[in-house]
This record gives structure tokens, C-alpha cells and sequence, in this order.
């Protein structure tokens, strides 16, 4: 693939970056969506309301998250100075908050006071049933059953927070099945209900409007790690699932053409199809992604020769997913941002590093970008600098690998 | 000629309503898929949606989403759909729309589709998760291969897309009785009555109304207002019903007929 000079990653009016993006709905979805576009686009060239959201996520969220140079991370690589971007250090843990906070907003805008949203693993959920009790807001949460049981401490924070949490028992129980179920409320209850989308994927506006309100990571970072070495790093690396931490520390970068952008892709347990969701692994003996339709956007979908979505499967519930955002699709096929994947063992093993060497325990999702970053910073020069997106705390994943230590 | 505008002109000489089943491909079987197709022929269809089974059909309450998993479960594709529709059309003449959640299509190639589905005898293709603004290659190679394109239009529909959507549609227009995923119901609603009142003004096609439709009152109040009803999960919950059962065909052959009594 040839490597590009792409400067800007915007969509078309509808929602496309080249053929990907769009809008792949039920004629019922289009009247809501058309609504919601035009009020985000209102919202995005309105200054009071960026103002509100800045000043939310200050006071509430604890923005800005600090870039915090890891020197034993650094030291254990030997090479360039890895700089970690604390989203774990805001409000619920995550980044989630900063679209569901953004998303919020606009909802009320709207004049929508039943809020839906899916959850993979939990973080999302818990920073929407968050923001839904601030401002006083119903909350109902999808989630797949395994997703339940693998994340039940997040299941109990947003029931202590309010929020319904309705058991997805469909497919592979996991984030697709509970984006589907989402879906199908919203196609029912169109007249008073908010979907409150979690990750940069779905039908236009939301790739879009999810990569805008993620965006503050990266004007963030760009700003603290100029002040911090006075250059700019020579990469950037985080974790994909749908693609919003990721993207949201990307895009203010993509101009700088110096600036490696790298996702990491959850490689799961194997190379087959249903064992990963690794979607950019087009090998074709692994059985993997192309470019295909699902859940109201055309990207790189994890399916089998006949159009049926694959089950895929991941240690971490919020990498677990067959499809990813739009804008990486593109930003993959331009040669822009690269696509790496880090299987469940390496998420482990960054897992422990991280909270070994730097007293930080991330999330399993985050953990993925650990050991690639340490393998990137090994060979570039020690006057470099990368950062890697900690998106999140891994305080929800503590049960877990207790248990895959213990057995 | 397009077989569905003979089909409704037809009707409309002889002052019926029509009368649309849909059944998925594959559940519980091929074999018995083609037989239905042949028994709702006989029982009085008009024209049959045959369902593609997808491993994510958003679109789809219960019911079909369990007639989806069968058919997969079966491991039954497009291709095998195709294949049944070929086979029972060397019985029956009655036009058959596709009915596809979009992925099954892309991955299967537009022209291979166009090709393959007209030579097996399909007469149009509908794709719940395509609208027009996505569709236009679709529509046009769909058309250059004579199959219509059906779309849909909801209650949520703003006026401006009605004009679009009658555009590009072809055949029928098929207008979602409220808004929601399919599923048998007790009661219809107005929004039906309302919405193809507004189709109706900016199109000629005939409109057939489903989602919800499950009951032979329901068909005479659809009737009234529109040229067809399409009945989904009501049949697809009696083949659920009766899926080991040796005389399944001709059981739902009955109940196809049981709607169209008229007292
Ligand atoms: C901490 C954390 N990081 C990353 C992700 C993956 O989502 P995304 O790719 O949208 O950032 C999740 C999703 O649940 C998450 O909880």
C-alpha cells in the first residue's frame, strides 16, 4: 500500500469518507438521524456550546487528563520516551465520558429525556447512566449477557447509578447483539428517545460527531507533549475497537505527516475467523475483514464468504467487536494511520507491565497498545518521544485476570 | 414488462385487495420453503416475499430474527435462496420480491445479483437497510435487469423523501405500518391510514402495508386504504409453530387462506 499524504480526514455531507461511512438503515432511522445531524451541526458552529462542554469536562470530568512521561516504561524499552495520555484519570475511568458528557448535551438540546445506548465493556454505559443521573435523565442499558458476567462490576456501578440494564441474549451476547438491540428500541421509540452511541461507528452523523467530542484527547496531547519536549512525537498508539479513543487522539495530528498514527486491533486467541477481531487482518486463510455493511456503516467487517457478520472474540469486551469506525477504514486504506494487532496474551503481559513498572493498572482494551508501543519505542532514537492512549483503568478487569491467574 | 405492475393492475380491475406473505429461505428448511412458496401460491398470494436470512437483522422483532438463526443454523445462503425461488417458479407464476438486509448483496456483487435473481425468476428486490440515497447503483442495475426495486416509506418519512423514494422505486411502494421492528400485533395503528394518504400524493405505484399485519380483520382494514397487505411474522410464527409438524405445508397453506376468508 502506497504511503499517503492525506493532510485532512473530513467526511462528505452525508457522511462519507470515500465509500465508507454513510448511512446503511431502516427507512424509520432516517427521520431521527436527519434530526440529530442537524442539530449536532448547529451545536458544532455554536460557541456556548463548546463552552458548556469545555467547562463540564473540567469541573466534572477533570479534564484536562495529564500526559505523564513513563520512565520505567521508557527505561524497559530502551528507546524513545514513552508519554501516556491518563484517560483513565477522568470521571468513570474512561474516555467515554468525553462523548457521552458531548452527546448529553445534545440530547437535551433535543428535548429527549429517554437516553439508550449499548455497552460492550461497561465503560460506556457507566459514563451514560453518569451523565443521565446528572441531568436527570431515564437511562436504559443493552448489554450482551457475556459482556454481563465477564464486566459485572461496571453492570453494578450503572445500577447504582440508575440505569436499567436489559440482558442481551442474542448471537455471541457480546457488543454487536447489544448495538442490535439498541438499534431496534430506537426504531420503536423514535419520537422520545436518544440514542446515545458509545464508539466512532454507526450511521452518519455519529463517526463523526463521536470523533468530534473525542478530539479534546488529542488537542490535548498535541499541546502537552509540545510543552513537554518541544516536538512532535513520532508516534501515536492506541487501541481499536469501534475506533473512538483512537481517532479522538489521531485526528488533530494527521496533518503532521511525521506523526505515525498506529491502532491496535485485539488479535484474540487465534488467526481463524471468530477467534480475533483483528478486522484489517485480510489475510484470507485467517478468514478476515472486508469491506462490508454493518449496523449502518460501510467499513472492514469481520464476516464469512457469504456476507454473515463473524463472531469475534477478544479478552477485552470493548475491542470485541466485527466492525470498525468508518474514518479508520479510510485512514487504513489512504496509508495514513497503520493497523496492528496485539493477541490476548500480549494485552496480559502489557497489563501487568504497566501496573508493574508504573503503578498504573489499565484497561484490558488499553493494555493492547502496551507491548506494541514498547516494541515501537525500542527502535526509534532515545531524543524521540511516542504516546501511547491510556483510554482507560483497569479497575473493572481486576476480577477477571485474577481468575485466569488462579486456574 | 414488470410482472408486479400486471399483478396490480389486475387487482384493481377486479376491485381486490392484495394479499403479500413473507416466509424466510431456509426455515425450517429449503425443501419445505419451496413447498410453501408453491401451497401460498395455491392459497391466494399475490405476490411472496422471500426473506434472505441474516446473522443481524436489525430490522426484525422476534419472531423473524428465530426464523433467521433457523435458516442459518441450516447454513443457508443467498445463492440457496435464489435456488429455491428458481425451482418453485417452474410451478408458479406468482412474482417474487427478494427481501435482504444489504450485506449478503454486496458481498454476492451487484451484477452477479441482478444476473442470478432475474434468471432464477425473482421480479424485485427489496433491501431494508438500502435507502435511496445509498441505492442509486443498485436501482439502476437492478433496473437495466428488469427486476423493480421496492422500497420502503415510514411514518417518520419527511414528505421531501416521499418524492425521492417514489422516484426511485419501481412495482410497489411498501409503506412500514408504524414505526418499530416487524412483529404480529393486535391492533393497527392510524399511522398506516395517514402515511400512504401522503404517499398517494406523490406517486402513482401501488403501496402495500406491512409490519404488523396478522389478522384477517387486518387485512380488510388495510384494504381499504391500500392496495396490498404484506402479513410476515404472523406466518412465520405459525411455521415456528408447526416446524415438525409432517403436514406443515398444507397447515400453513390453511392459515394463509383463514386470512383471505371473508367473514
Ligand atoms: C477503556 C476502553 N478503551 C477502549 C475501548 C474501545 O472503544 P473505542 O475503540 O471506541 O475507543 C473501550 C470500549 O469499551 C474501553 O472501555
Amino acid at each position: 500500500m502506497q504511503r499517503s499524504t492525506i493532510t485532512a480526514s473530513e467526511p462528505d455531507e452525508d457522511g462519507h469518507w470515500g465509500q465508507f461511512g454513510g448511512r446503511y438503515v431502516p427507512e424509520t432511522l432516517v427521520a431521527p438521524l436527519d434530526e440529530l445531524t442537524k442539530e449536532f451541526t448547529r451545536a458544532r458552529h455554536d460557541a456556548d456550546f463548546w463552552c458548556e462542554l469545555d467547562q463540564r469536562l473540567r469541573d466534572y470530568c477533570g479534564r484536562p487528563t495529564p500526559l505523564f512521561h513513563a520512565q520505567r516504561l521508557t527505561a524497559h524499552a530502551g528507546g524513545a520516551q514513552i508519554y501516556l495520555k491518563r484517560e483513565d484519570l477522568s470521571h468513570t475511568g474512561s474516555h467515554k465520558i468525553n462523548n457521552a458528557m458531548g452527546q448529553a448535551l445534545l440530547a437535551r438540546r433535543m428535548g429527549k429525556r429517554r437516553i439508550i445506548a449499548e455497552t460492550g465493556a461497561g465503560q460506556h454505559g457507566v459514563a451514560t447512566a453518569t451523565v443521565c443521573a446528572m441531568f436527570g435523565l431515564q437511562c436504559i442499558i443493552y448489554m450482551g449477557a457475556e459482556d454481563m458476567r465477564r464486566q459485572a462490576l461496571n453492570v453494578f456501578r450503572m445500577r447504582l447509578l440508575g440505569a436499567e440494564v436489559v440482558a442481551v441474549n442474542a448471537g455471541a451476547r457480546t457488543l454487536k447483539d447489544a448495538i442490535n438491540e439498541a438499534l431496534r428500541d430506537w426504531v420503536t421509540n423514535v419520537h422520545d428517545t436518544y440514542y446515545l452511541l458509545g464508539s466512532a461507528l454507526g450511521p452518519h452523523p455519529y463517526p463523526l460527531m463521536v470523533r468530534e467530542f473525542q478530539r479534546v484527547i488529542g488537542r490535548e496531547a498535541r499541546e502537552q507533549i509540545l510543552s513537554a519536549t518541544g516536538h512532535l512525537p513520532r508516534a501515536l498508539i492506541a487501541c481499536v475497537g469501534g475506533g473512538s479513543n483512537s481517532i479522538g487522539l489521531f485526528h488533530p495530528f494527521i496533518g503532521d505527516q511525521s506523526v505515525r498514527l498506529i491502532g491496535v486491533e485485539a488479535g484474540g486467541r487465534a488467526d481463524s475467523l471468530g477467534e480475533h477481531a483483528a478486522r484489517f487482518h485480510t489475510s484470507v486463510a485467517s478468514g478476515g475483514g472486508r469491506i462490508g455493511v454493518l449496523q449502518g456503516t460501510m467499513s472492514y467487517v469481520l464476516q464469512n464468504d457469504t456476507g454473515q457478520i463473524a463472531t469475534t472474540h477478544s479478552i477485552s469486551a470493548g475491542l470485541d467487536y466485527a466492525a470498525i469506525g468508518p474514518e479508520h477504514a479510510f485512514l487504513h486504506d489512504s496509508g495514513r494511520a497503520e493497523y496492528i494487532c496485539a493477541s490476548d496474551a500480549e494485552a496480559l503481559e502489557g497489563f501487568t507491565l504497566c501496573a508493574e513498572l508504573e503503578g498504573i493498572i489499565p484497561a484490558l482494551e488499553s493494555s493492547h497498545a502496551i507491548i506494541p508501543a514498547v516494541r515501537i519505542a525500542c527502535e526509534l532514537p532515545q531524543s524521540d518521544a511516542i504516546i501511547v492512549n491510556l483510554s482507560g483503568r483497569g479497575d473493572k478487569d481486576v476480577q477477571l485476570v485474577a481468575e485466569l491467574y488462579v486456574t | 414488462m414488470s410482472r408486479i405492475r400486471d399483478t396490480f393492475a389486475e387487482l384493481k380491475r377486479s376491485g381486490r385487495g392484495g394479499f403479500i406473505p413473507f416466509i424466510t429461505a431456509g426455515d425450517p428448511d429449503l425443501a419445505t420453503s419451496e413447498l410453501l412458496l408453491i401451497e401460498l401460491a395455491a392459497a391466494g398470494a399475490d405476490i411472496i416475499e422471500l426473506g434472505v436470512p441474516f446473522s443481524d437483522p436489525v430490522a426484525d422483532g422476534e419472531v423473524i430474527q428465530r426464523a433467521s438463526e433457523r435458516a442459518l443454523r441450516n447454513g443457508v445462503t443467498l445463492q440457496d435462496a435464489l435456488t429455491c425461488v428458481a425451482r418453485a417458479k417452474q410451478q408458479i407464476d406468482v412474482p417474487v420480491v427478494l427481501f435482504s438486509y444489504f450485506n449478503p448483496l454486496l458481498q454476492f456483487g451487484r451484477e452477479r445479483l441482478a444476473n442470478e435473481a432475474k434468471q432464477a425468476g425473482v421480479d424485485a428486490v427489496l433491501v431494508t437497510d438500502l435507502i435511496p440515497e445509498e441505492a442509486q447503483a443498485w436501482t439502476e442495475t437492478l433496473q437495466q435487469h428488469e427486476l423493480d426495486p421496492i422500497f420502503l416509506v415510514a411514518p417518520t418519512t419527511s414528505g421531501e423523501r416521499l418524492v425521492r423514494i417514489a422516484q426511485q422505486a419501481r412495482g410497489f411502494i411498501y409503506a412500514v405500518s408504524r414505526a418499530g421492528v416487524t412483529g404480529a400485533r393486535d391492533e393497527m395503528t392510524h399511522d398506516a391510514e395517514t402515511l400512504v394518504r401522503r404517499v398517494r400524493m406523490v406517486s402513482d405505484l401501488p403501496v402495500a402495508v406491512g409490519f404488523g399485519v396478522s389478522t384477517a380483520e387486518h387485512l380488510r382494514e388495510v384494504w381499504r386504504f391500500a392496495d396490498a397487505a404484506v402479513v410476515g411474522s404472523a406466518i412465520v410464527r405459525e411455521i415456528e409453530r408447526l416446524k415438525t409438524a409432517p403436514d406443515l405445508v398444507q397447515r400453513v397453506g390453511k392459515f394463509a387462506k383463514s386470512l383471505l376468508a371473508t367473514t
